[in-house]
């Protein structure tokens, strides 16, 4: 039998490799994911090793809010307290820093640096080694900065900015002086090799402390080094003994550990992300294989059964199938490892554009790796294969001696039932995801559209009949004899037709789903924002950082002003749960804003708050309650005084900015709204509003047209990126159609010889597999875009509380995307009609 | 007016198909097979010839090189008037469609259409309507008018074939050449298929060229041909069985005796 099994293997290169293309693809996808996360893994355990010190001195309390966004501290610690840390037994040195937030780089050309994605990292300069004993920071051209005038960037950036040692470099600033310059004495070279994108900015002391920290010889924590022979949980301990209450010592493992905990939910997003398409590509590279095992084994039924009239047993029938399968699987596995390597370094050019440029790390590959790409492959492919296999053994030993071998096929009836299970499960498996929460709620959400997809899938060549016979008949009074053969060729193997058509709706049904999602959060967008967008312009930054209230400051000066009202946007805790809060002047906010009030008023007063009416129903507090407010600095207690309705304008809370101050977190503007005077045209304010911004990057200033735009182009940027991974299970299904094709016409090989006998000619040949090409083509589009707009609507829907509160189809999108499966089945018949019209008349005439 | 392609009505009846100096080689050099060697052969108009010889003699050769689905090595054939020499396959995929009908020993038909679309292939492949008449005639003759609507599947083999038949001759092709037609079937099958072939020379003047192993089956001819070793050996006007049977043990022993040699001219 293994015999056997390797001459058919080595009969049929071409099929092996097609059907070994399809795990190729899945297998690429989860290796290159794999590889992409480990190497930025790599990168930020490079970063952290080479950033931390032996013991950081610092404030109590959460420095980052829940999705790990940092909280501007304004709490600082004397220079005193780095000199008596120095004398502690054990110190070896003490170095006080001050992390500046919120400053950007602007490049020669006058754009921001950065910004979009790799962070900002401005620092007091010093030579403090890290954990690895280096220093973390060294000047590798040039010198030290001194002095208010002098800057450090690091290489990659003064690259990228255009600058040169000895240039003028220009920063903006969140801190009161929004506008900053300085020569670039030096470049510096971070100790832990690559930043990840990341640009570092260094000043002497006293400037930094002068620019973040309002001129006060203070500093935000202190690093401290251990004298050789003093571990780190000694010198932590050591300088607990002089540090006052709320000020900590933590060790480089456990500042460490923190960081690398908070990059970890990021990469575990970003991987989950990946893997989901990785997932996709698998679950539709298994039609594929399904497909060509059961192809193949209808074409070998003959010789099966003279195998088993031979007297193989059923079992060993099963295992040459499954064998083949395992050997398509390993090479399939392979290929695809070495495939994934090359997408990793795709991925990390992709992410690269994005901001987080990896090119300082080698790319990682770690033996699980490996492991998980040949599991996932071979697993797949076996089960693809097995039941094929067990159809095979089934065939009656006697169909040796008949002319015509019909496989033993499971009946539809059966398919159905199963089918309409799978689907009715799905559905219920979705419904309850969506009422559910957060993780859980969505990998319901997921293995419930799976359900549904594999369920339409199994009843397609019932559902699909409908779709075919329209075709069908469309292709008869188009085409005539022609169109009547391709309408029979499709219809004649309904479960090849529909399998083939599947791995198609599978992918199509997740597009769909998207872009019916993605105009309607673009229309809801467009809707609330013509709703609450009332002022005339809007000022804040594209990439969402705050910026310096002296902005609005010089807003107010322009002649022609109206109310100006400045937001800070940040997240914190109500009552321990995670929410996006509001500071502002609550009264100038109602007065520019029209949002509706249910009880109390947006006029909060010194220690209170205003909630919107979700989120007083979740926390169950009405107006008069008070409720916990959780800052870094420590709690604070509020009294509710107002409920809204919801707003895109405050989210869930709205405070005053007195609140801000008692949290010790520094004055910052998020968004400005700004509305023109009396008898000033809006025009004339725009105009004036971006001579104010010309030469401050960080900000935008949009009118509700320009800002509905800008709202829209970066869905769009997202729904694309998705588009272009789901490419890929659209790739793996178009081979899918060429797989089936090349054997269909293998396996007619005699009827495509007596056709051509009897006058068809090459053209009309072709003419007929390219037919039958888009029909399938087109099967899968029709059926994949019903689900796809079901699956889109039942999702606004459940979303329609989380703001997506309008639906909108795009159906010439959807027009298009038939049009393209059209396109794509011609493309997918070219080298099977190739293969066809080329066949020797006579040849396949007398082939057996 | 040149002489040797073109039709010679010196005779009184054109031939509707005319093999001349025909050879075909299989392979190359040592190994080549000499399939067909220099066979001259007319088929006239309104005949019923049959192609009989030992197995490998180069009947079924014979038969694709007149029908044109296959390339001849040296000399011509001639169908309806026109010269097969250096045509396109273009050409000879229309000329296969319009002038000639063919019949092999098994899988005729499409499976995936009905007898009566089957019948009607070559001419909706080329796009044109039936003659209605003919389309009647043939119809009745070939006696099938009540399974026209199953697929090959739901027919016998002696139906199948006479399917294939009736779609050999409902586009008036010149000439019908048919390969072993009864091959796979019983006497009373074969005798349904042979009587309707019959029927349509005698009654509507079409012309059949069929290869038979069987005398009986020969014996519905109006002419027999001999090949052996890709030669025509002997021809026989009006055959009985017997007299098919007496000359086919002729040659065999002939060819036991004294083998590569041709005996007649
Ligand atoms: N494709 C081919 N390649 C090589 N040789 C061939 C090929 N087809 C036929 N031959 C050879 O040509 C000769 C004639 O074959 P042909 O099929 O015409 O015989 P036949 O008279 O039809 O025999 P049968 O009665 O068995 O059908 C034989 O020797 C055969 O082996
Ligand atoms: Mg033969």
């Amino acid at each position: 039998m293994l015999r056997v099994t390797w001459r058919n293997l080595f009969a049929r290169k071409l099929r092996l490799l097609l059907s070994a293309f399809a795990i190729v693809l899945g297998v690429a996808f989860v290796a290159g994911s794999l590889v992409f996360t480990d190497t930025i893994d790599r990168a930020f355990d490079d970063i952290v090793s080479g950033s931390v010190s032996d013991v950081t001195v610092r404030f109590d309390g959460a420095t980052t809010d829940e999705n790990g966004g940092l909280i501007p501290d304004a709490r600082s610690m004397p220079a005193s307290l780095v000199d008596e840390l120095a004398a502690q037994p054990g110190v070896a040195r003490a170095d006080g820093t001050v992390e500046g937030v919120g400053l950007f780089v602007i490049d020669s050309d006058g754009k921001l640096v950065g910004g979009q994605g790799a962070p900002t990292l401005a620092f007091n300069y010093n030579d403090a080694p890290s954990i690895t004993g280096e220093p973390a920071v060294t000047v590798v051209e040039g010198e030290e900065p001194q002095g208010r005038d002098e800057v450090l960037l690091d290489e990659r950036t003064a690259e990228n900015a255009g600058y040169e040692v000895g240039d003028t470099v220009r920063m903006v600033t969140a801190g009161t002086v929004p506008e900053l310059e300085a020569e670039l004495v030096g470049i510096a070279e971070f100790g832990g090799g690559g930043l990840a994108g990341a640009s570092l900015v260094l000043f002497d002391t006293p400037t930094a402390q002068q620019i973040f920290l309002g001129g006060s010889d203070v500093f935000d924590s202190i690093a401290l080094t251990a004298e050789p022979g003093v571990s780190q949980d000694g010198l932590a301990a050591s300088a607990e003994q002089v540090l006052p209450d709320g000020i900590e010592a933590a060790t480089g493992d456990v500042v460490a550990a923190e960081t690398e905990e908070l990059v970890g939910t990021v990469l575990d997003f970003l991987n989950i992300f990946l893997l989901i398409f990785a997932a996709v590509a698998l679950v539709v590279g298994t039609f594929l294989i399904i497909n060509t095992f059961s192809i193949l084994v209808a074409q070998r039924s003959r010789e099966l059964a003279l195998l088993r009239a031979l007297g193989a047993s059923r079992r060993q029938v099963t295992r040459s199938v499954l064998l083949e399968a395992l050997v398509i699987g390993v090479v399939g596995s392979t290929l695809g490892l070495v495939l994934g390597f090359g997408l990793a370094i795709a991925l990390r050019t992709l992410f690269g554009n994005f901001g987080l440029d990896l090119s300082g790390t080698p790319l990682v590959f770690q033996w699980t790796t490996g492991a998980i790409g040949y599991a996932v492959g071979i697993v797949v492919t076996l089960i693809a294969a097995y039941l094929p296999a067990r159809r095979a053994s089934r065939i009656a030993p006697v169909a040796a001696m008949r002319d015509d071998i019909a496989l033993p096929e499971s009946s539809l009836r059966r398919r159905m039932i199963v089918g309409v299970a799978l689907t009715l499960l799905g559905a219920g498996m979705m419904a309850a995801g969506l009422v559910g929460e957060g993780n859980t709620g969505a990998s319901m959400v997921g293995i419930g559209v799976l359900g549904v997809l594999l369920g339409v899938a199994l009843m397609s060549p019932v559902l699909g009949r409908p779709v075919l016979q329209g075709l069908g008949a469309a292709y008869r009074a188009v085409f005539g004899t022609v169109g009547t053969l391709a309408r029979e060729n499709t219809l004649r193997n309904p479960r090849r037709t529909a399998a083939t058509a599947s791995a198609l709706m599978i992918g199509l049904a997740l597009v769909t789903t998207m872009s019916v999602l993605g105009a309607s959060i673009n229309k809801s967008i467009e809707v609330a924002v013509q709703e609450e967008f009332t002022t005339d312009y809007l000022v804040s930054s594209p990439t969402f950082q705050p910026f310096s209230t002296g902005i609005a400051e010089r807003i107010r000066d322009i002649d022609g002003v109206g109310e100006v009202v400045q937001q800070q946007s940040l997240g914190s805790e109500i009552d321990g749960d995670g929410s996006f809060i509001n500071a502002a002047d609550g009264g100038a906010v109602a007065e520019v804003y029209d949002i509706p009030v249910v009880t109390g008023t947006l006029d909060v007063r010194r220690g209170g708050i205003a909630v919107s009416e979700q989120k007083a129903d979740s926390l169950g507090v009405a107006v008069g309650d008070t409720v916990t407010l959780t800052f870094p600095a420590g709690d604070q207690e509020a009294e509710v005084q107002g409920v809204y309705e919801q707003s895109n304008i405050l989210n869930d809370a709205l405070v005053p900015l007195s609140t801000l101050a008692a949290a010790q977190i520094p004055r910052q503007d998020s968004v400005v709204s700004v509305n023109a005077a009396e008898g000033t045209s809006p025009d004339e304010l725009g105009t004036a509003l971006d001579d104010v911004v010309a030469d401050l990057p960080i900000v935008t200033v949009q009118n509700q047209e320009d800002f509905t735009e800008a709202q829209r182009a970066s869905v769009n940027t997202l729904l694309y990126l998705i588009y272009a991974l789901l490419g890929l299970a659209i790739v793996i299904a178009v081979l899918g159609i060429v797989n089936t094709l090349a054997l269909s016409v293998i396996e007619r090989t005699r009827e495509v010889g007596l056709l051509r006998a009897v006058g068809l000619s090459r053209r009309q040949l072709r003419r007929m597999v390219r037919l039958e090409a888009i029909a399938i083509a087109v099967l899968g589009a029709v059926l994949g875009i019903v689900m796809g707009l079901v699956f889109g609507v039942v999702l606004q829907q459940a979303l329609a509380d989380q703001g997506i509160t309008d639906l909108a189809v795009p159906i010439w999108q959807l027009v298009l995307f038939v049009v393209v499966a059209a396109v794509v089945g011609v493309l997918a018949a070219v080298l099977p009609a190739r293969r066809a019209a080329k066949l020797d008349v006579l040849r396949a005439i007398t082939t057996e | 007016m040149t002489q040797s392609p073109a039709p010679s009505p010196v005779d009184g009846v054109e031939p509707a198909a005319r093999a001349s100096g025909l050879t075909k080689l299989y392979g190359a050099g040592e190994a080549a097979v000499r399939a067909l060697d220099h066979v001259s052969v007319d088929f006239l108009r309104g005949e019923f010839t049959a192609v009989m010889g030992p197995s490998g003699s180069g009947k079924s050769t014979l038969m694709h090189c007149l029908a044109a689905l296959d390339t001849v090595t040296e000399g011509d054939v001639v169908i309806g008037g026109t010269s097969l020499a250096g045509m396109s396959d273009k050409a000879l995929t229309t000329l296969r469609r319009d002038q000639v009908g063919f019949v092999f020993q098994s899988f005729n038909l499409v499976p995936t259409l009905t007898a009566r679309e089957n019948i009607l292939l070559p001419l909706a492949i080329a796009g044109r309507e039936p003659d209605e008449t003919w389309y009647d005639t043939v119809i009745t003759a070939v006696g099938l008018a009540d399974r026209l609507d199953h697929r090959p599947a739901e027919l016998s083999g002696g139906q199948q074939q006479r399917v294939a038949s009736a779609r050999a001759l409902v586009s008036r092709p010149s000439i019908v050449f048919a390969d072993e037609p009864t091959g796979n079937l019983d006497s009373v099958a074969s005798a349904e298929v042979l009587s309707f072939l019959r029927r349509s020379v005698d009654e509507f003047d079409q012309t059949v060229v069929m290869v038979t192993h069987d005398p009986l089956a020969a014996a519905y001819t109006d002419r027999v041909i001999f090949l052996a070793d890709g030669r025509v050996v002997d021809e026989l006007r009006h055959p009985t069985s017997d007299s098919v049977l007496a000359r086919m043990a002729a040659i065999q022993s002939e060819a036991m005796s004294a083998p590569p040699a041709a005996p007649e001219g």
